[in-house]
């Protein structure tokens, strides 16, 4: 399964790559970690003429505190998110989402801002990023712009990055003690693309929840954002009780896709159990 | 009873011994040589167009484009191939009812399932090769594709391929017996339905060849990644019309067979002949997705089972529906039928019925062709049997354990032909059964269970009794007139050094066959195991049968051990001469020629051997040193090598989402003798973990069009170590009779009980819900499914 | 700036360290870095099961981490240091590992082997996990490695056997290499 052929550039900065970009068009593809569009061009269902390699782009790597956000740029490997002190104090949801993405060697190359743009139904991280109210940081030959995260992602493979764009960074609040998260995913195998999972946080004030952010990701076209699950837990107390009523709320928030892992009930079934269980797991 | 040769060959190391095999140093060095390996100059390399459609008649094909590209030697297509080199047709002599249509090497006309090969296009690179591939159009008219053996068999169906008049193409009836005599009066009759999900046997390494065809030799040199060289030497000399004498057929290092390398595959054979029209070497590997696309499928069956008990819990009466779906060809040159044969034959072969009843229907689909995979048929043969008896078991508030005792055939019993037909010399079932239980501690793991299910965690445990046919002499085959041996030979040389050359017929994927050899050969002659090397793989060498059905070291050693053993006596007939003593003084030992009685030194064997070679001038008159022996094996008074063993699995299953958790596997596994333990136990959990994905993870999904929606290693789940458990090997030792070393195979044996263990643990841990899946792999929408939780799987994917 | 960054082209010179030696090469931009190292530099350890990244049969080391060899472009390694099993080998890194596989025959038909080995190598160089929770902690890391003929349990064995080895203070001596160029 040979790529076919294409031409190849690698410039070493953002304004660089904006320009071959909007120069080549829709012909042009970016390469960032490689892990998804490989994979594509091996199995000749891509076919661009030209890759663009954004991996030599500084301005894109780096995981940092900024004030009350941890910054993690497009080009932060996976592997480096996982091993990051900053990630694991501050961002714990995501310390625990990015071990379930595939593996090893593919988190040595594969990228933040790679998964938030490819924006696959079954990935962990664009889940986390919409849970967790991060801000995405796209840049294009018309300047930077800040999308949140719940408006990223819009359908199946489908975000808001207008044709020629980048992600840059994303900016995202550092969880705070009043806070708690969880992640759940069942997957066929440890590492593959998740048949459901649930990414949540929720800020208490007291043992109240004041507000919850539910994402259901892998058996919904996007991640989707729980939300009458959500009003189901807003006042209530942090309790494994408050599991049952979240999951029953949670079937009218669901357009899961039926697929080979099963059909659209046995998702929804699925999906509520997670989020029983992920309340389950915040209140302990 | 044993043979006392077996007994003196067993205290001499290192029979018996776990050592590690010669090869795996060079293969963790990563100086593995496979056939993409080997190169050749002026080498082109092969892309294969394949049908985009499960059903239809090719009307056009322009490749003037393709020829036209960059790096392009040729386009070649069927009908460039037809009427130079002969297609496929499978006909087994003793089954002349099997239908199977001629097969071309190259579709022309009419191309029956999606992923069979049309086009070829040999360039100098395999990416400027699949660049032309897409640029070849082709235009075809579609025809109605059957893709479900229920629905091939139904009325009105359409054919698989326009010269079958009916998609049945081999149906038959087995067993002894009067099942509905049997049955009348039982207590219990059991009825289960299986559906067993067609399997891909996943070799690492893609099938892969290098044919050299030299014109002004007129040899052919073929390097191909395959089990049995021989088999495909006499092949590529029939079917491109050369004197087999001429062709040589090389399998070096191969990368996991299984069964699925055993085969003629229609590209693999384009491949040679383009070799042949270039006069150039050519190359192929398929890649994974062709791999998924053209390696031959297995194990796609229905079968409907039941079973007739009486109040004691004896067993009566078994019967066996069994449909089995293959493609729209019968492999070449063994046929498909193998997986229906053993399931329509085999089950509960442990057991004393009085009567069996097995109904084979084997139904053409346009689906990949099928063929051999690990096991062949015997692991669905023991699913049937073994969830048969654990839900009559079950009905009966009779542990499932005492329920196998109960109904084992006893050892006065033996030798015993099965209801089924299987001649068996002696089976140790209930010394195996007793291994068992100790080794993985039953009584604990029942009361952990019963008082995990309390507190709402549902786990389960199954056992599965099998028994398995290995190292099949040539009334498999024979009969069927296919050219394939069943015999091995060995063929030993000394050199000066007293070091020997081995050739043997088997080959070695990775099981260590080589290894095994080098042992018995080591201590039948008396050297040091790493004075013995032992080549295989190469048609010009030994003649043999190569691998499959468990043969390697029960025939081919058998074949070692005697050449060995004359060997032996050619040496210390020499020795005698030299040293003016009676051979029947002297032995050989740690690579010496030493007094029989005594065991001192009398002379070095290097300097016995230097002299054999060079100096036969010191040798008195009349002595002429024979220093190549060899011999051949063939099992003749066994029709096969039968062996017996009980896997367990121990399990847990989330009964909120259905995820399965595999906690524990125990074997107990009679093969006879062990050469190398460590070796057999290797091949024990290797095939474990083959039957554990097929039971779990593994299936070909075809959706209605015939399309093949697992094609690749993210969508065709192949078990990972995350989830595999630890594996548990014992063993139990009833050597085979009628043979020097004792040994029987046991390759399969790990894949024969594996999957069968899994469906008895799986309706343990459900059966308080009533829960009964029938349907393989127990994939979590299964599982939430027979518990009721979501309603049955959509049916718009059609397996 | 360079041609490469600011000119598309269908093949470049790169630089790269390749086992400790330095390689310079034109490369068409579409072959990947394993098809690169088997062809072109003759490493024929690295070997293909997929090309889709599922298999980890072509994992190599890149600038010190495992990568999967098939979804990485030959020129992506300009400027890169790349290690093979060839390389780990000469180096004798991983010669205990090496021997641990041989000895418990944590290996069959060898065609997954150096992507495993690669693999495991990367484990023995991180915080070595504790006694109780090895078996787990290597399954884990080897879930992205395919092996059809062992069944994982010998590979396990194999690398705990080293771990612990390790743990013990065991080092492999440099230059005790199964095999040296």
């Amino acid at each position: 399964m040979k790529a076919p052929a294409f031409d190849y550039v690698r410039p070493s900065d953002l304004d660089g790559a904006l320009a071959l970009r909007a120069r080549y068009g829709d012909a042009a593809q970016y390469l960032a970690g490689g892990q998804s569009l490989m994979p594509s061009l091996h199995f000749r269902v891509a076919s661009p003429r030209l890759l663009i390699d954004i991996n030599r782009i500084g301005s894109l790597r780096g995981i940092e505190r900024r004030g009350d956000f941890v910054r993690i740029g497009a080009l932060a490997r996976h592997a480096e998110v996982e091993a990051s002190e900053i990630v694991r104090a501050d961002l714990p949801l995501i310390a625990e989402a990015v071990r379930h993405v595939a593996h090893p060697a593919i988190r040595s190359r594969g990228t933040f801002g790679g998964s938030l743009a490819l924006a696959d139904p079954a990935a962990e991280l664009p889940a986390c990023a919409v849970a967790l109210g991060a801000e995405i940081v796209v840049a294009g030959q018309g300047g930077m712009r800040r999308v949140a995260a719940r408006d990223f992602f819009r359908g199946l493979f489908e975000t808001a990055l207008a044709p020629g764009e980048i992600v840059v960074e994303a900016m995202i609040p550092r969880q705070e003690a009043r806070q708690r998260s969880a992640f759940l995913e069942l997957s066929p195998r440890r590492g593959d693309f998740a048949t459901v999972g649930v990414a949540c946080q929720a800020d208490l004030e007291g043992d109240k929840v004041s507000a919850l952010r539910l994402v259901v990701f892998g058996s919904e076209p996007y991640p989707r954002v729980a939300r009458r699950a959500q009003a189901a837990a807003e006042g209530a107390r942090l309790a494994p009780e408050l599991g049952a009523p979240v999951a029953e709320a949670l079937e009218g928030d669901l357009e899961p896709m039926a697929n080979a892992q099963g059909s659209a009930a046995f998702k929804r079934h699925l999906a509520a159990v997670l989020a029983r269980r992920a309340i389950e797991r915040m209140a302990a | 009873m044993l043979d006392p040769a077996s007994s003196a060959i067993q205290s001499k190391a290192p029979f018996g011994q776990s050592v590690p095999r010669a090869n795996a140093a060079r293969l963790v060095a990563g100086r593995g040589r496979f056939t993409d390996d080997v190169l050749a100059p002026r080498m082109v390399h092969l892309a294969f167009l394949r049908s985009p459609i499960a059903h239809g008649r090719l009307r056009a094909l322009d490749a003037g484009r393709a020829a036209a590209m960059p790096g392009v030697v040729r386009v070649v297509t069927g009908a460039d191939l037809a009427g130079k080199f002969h297609p496929f047709k499978t006909v087994l002599a003793h089954l002349p009812h099997h239908l199977s249509p001629v097969q071309p090497l190259l579709a022309a006309d009419e191309v029956t399932w999606q992923g069979e090969p049309i086009a070829a296009v040999a360039a100098e690179s395999r990416a400027l090769a699949e660049d032309a591939v897409e640029a070849i159009e082709i235009e075809w008219e579609a025809l109605p594709a059957v893709g479900n053996p229920e629905a091939a068999l139904a009325r009105g169906a359409p054919a698989a391929h326009s010269t079958l008049a009916s998609n049945l193409v081999f149906a038959a009836r087995f067993g002894s017996g009067d099942v509905d005599a049997a049955s009348a009066g039982a207590a219990h009759i059991v009825e289960q339905r299986f559906d067993f999900s067609r399997l891909a046997g996943v070799p690492l390494e893609p099938r892969s060849i290098l044919a050299d065809y030299d014109p002004a030799a007129g040899t052919l040199t073929v390097h191909q990644s395959h089990q049995s060289p021989h088999l495909m030497q006499l092949l590529f000399a029939r079917h491109l019309g050369l004197p087999a004498h001429k062709v040589r057929v090389i399998a070096p290092d191969v990368g996991g067979a299984f069964g699925i390398k055993l085969h003629a595959y229609g590209d693999e054979m384009a491949a040679a002949a383009i070799s042949v029209l270039l006069g150039r070497p050519v190359k192929y590997v398929a890649d994974r997705l062709e791999a998924f696309q053209s390696d031959c499928h297995a194990r796609e069956c229905i079968v409907e089972g039941r079973l007739a008990v009486d109040r004691d819990g004896r067993l009566l009466a078994l019967s066996a529906d069994v449909l089995l779906g293959i493609g729209p060809y019968s492999i070449y040159p063994r046929s498909s039928l193998g997986d229906g044969l053993h399931a329509a034959t085999l089950p509960g072969a442990a057991y004393d019925l009085a009567a069996f009843r097995g109904d084979l229907r084997v139904a053409a689909q346009n689906k990949v062709p099928t063929g051999a995979f690990r096991g062949i048929g015997q692991p669905l043969a023991c699913v049937v049997a073994e969830l048969l008896l654990d839900r009559a078991a079950a009905a009966l508030a009779i542990d499932p354990a005492e329920m196998r005792r109960h109904n084992y055939l006893k050892p006065g019993q033996f030798p015993a032909v099965s209801k089924g037909g299987l001649k068996m010399n002696s089976l140790s079932l209930e010394p195996c059964l007793d291994k068992l239980l100790a080794l993985m501690d039953y009584e604990r793991l029942r009361h952990e269970q019963t008082e995990l299910r309390v507190r709402g965690v549902h786990r389960g445990i199954g056992l599965a009794t099998f028994v398995e046919q290995t190292a099949p002499g040539a009334g498999l085959y024979g009969p069927g007139a296919i050219p394939v041996t069943s015999q091995d030979c060995c063929i030993l040389r000394v050199e000066p050094s007293g070091a020997v050359r081995c050739e043997v017929g088997c080959t070695d994927q990775g099981q260590g066959t080589a290894t095994g050899i080098a042992q018995i050969v080591a201590a039948t002659l008396g050297i040091p195991l790493e004075d013995v090397a032992v080549a295989t793989g190469d048609s010009a060498g030994a003649i043999g049968g190569g691998a499959w059905a468990s043969r390697g070291l029960s025939i081919a050693g058998e074949a070692a051990y005697r050449a060995a053993t004359a060997l032996r006596a050619n040496l210390l007939d020499l020795a005698a001469a030299l040293l003016q003593c009676r051979a029947a003084e002297l032995d050989i030992s740690g690579g010496a020629v030493v007094s029989a009685p005594g065991g001192e030194a009398r002379m070095s064997l290097a300097e016995l051997c230097a002299t054999a070679h060079f100096r036969q001038d010191l040798l008195p008159p009349g002595i002429e040193p024979v220093l190549v022996a060899s011999a051949h094996f063939t099992p003749r008074r066994d029709p096969y090598f039968v062996a017996n063993g009980i896997q367990a699995s121990h399990l847990e299953i989330d009964i909120e989402t259905g995820w399965i958790k595999l906690l524990g596997h125990w074997v107990v596994e009679d093969c006879g003798h062990a050469v190398n333990p460590m070796l057999v136990d290797e091949q024990i959990r290797g095939g474990v973990v083959q039957g554990l994905g097929a039971a779990l993870f593994e299936r070909c999904l075809y959706d209605r069009e015939g399309q093949l929606l697992t094609s690749n290693l993210a969508d065709y789940l192949v078990p990972m170590a995350a989830e595999m458990p630890d594996i548990v090997v014992a063993h139990v030792t009833t050597p085979q009779p009628g043979t020097a070393l004792g040994v029987k195979g046991v390759g399969e044996a790990g894949t024969i009980g594996a999957s069968a263990a899994v469906w008895c643990a799986v309706h343990d841990a459900l059966r308080p819900f009533g829960a009964r899946p029938e349907r393989q792999p127990f994939t979590p929408d299964v599982i939430l499914a027979a518990l009721g939780r979501v309603p049955s799987e959509d049916k718009s994917i059609v397996t | 700036m360079t041609t490469i960054e600011t000119e598309p082209g269908a093949e470049f010179d790169i630089a790269c360290m390749v086992n400790g030696r330095a390689v310079r090469a034109r490369v068409a931009v579409r072959q990947h870095l394993v098809d690169f190292l088997r062809e072109r530099l003759g490493l024929a350890g690295s070997r293909l099961g997929c090309e889709h990244g599922s298999c980890g049969a072509c994992t190599v080391r890149v600038d010190g981490v495992p990568v999967r060899g098939c979804l990485m472009l030959a020129i992506q390694a300009d400027g890169a240091a790349i290690e093979t099993v060839e390389g780990l080998t000469e180096s004798g890194e991983i010669a205990d590992l090496q021997a641990a596989f041989v000895a418990r025959n944590a290996l069959q038909c060898g065609f997954c082997t150096a992507g495993v080995l690669v693999t495991a190598s990367e484990l023995l160089r991180g915080e070595i996990p504790s006694t109780d929770v090895a078996r787990a902690a290597v399954r884990d890391f080897l879930s992205g490695n395919f092996c059809r003929c062992t069944g994982y349990h010998a590979i396990v064995d194999a690398v705990c056997m080293t771990l612990e080895g390790r743990r013990a203070g065991a080092r492999p001596a440099e230059g005790t290499g199964l095999c040296h160029a």
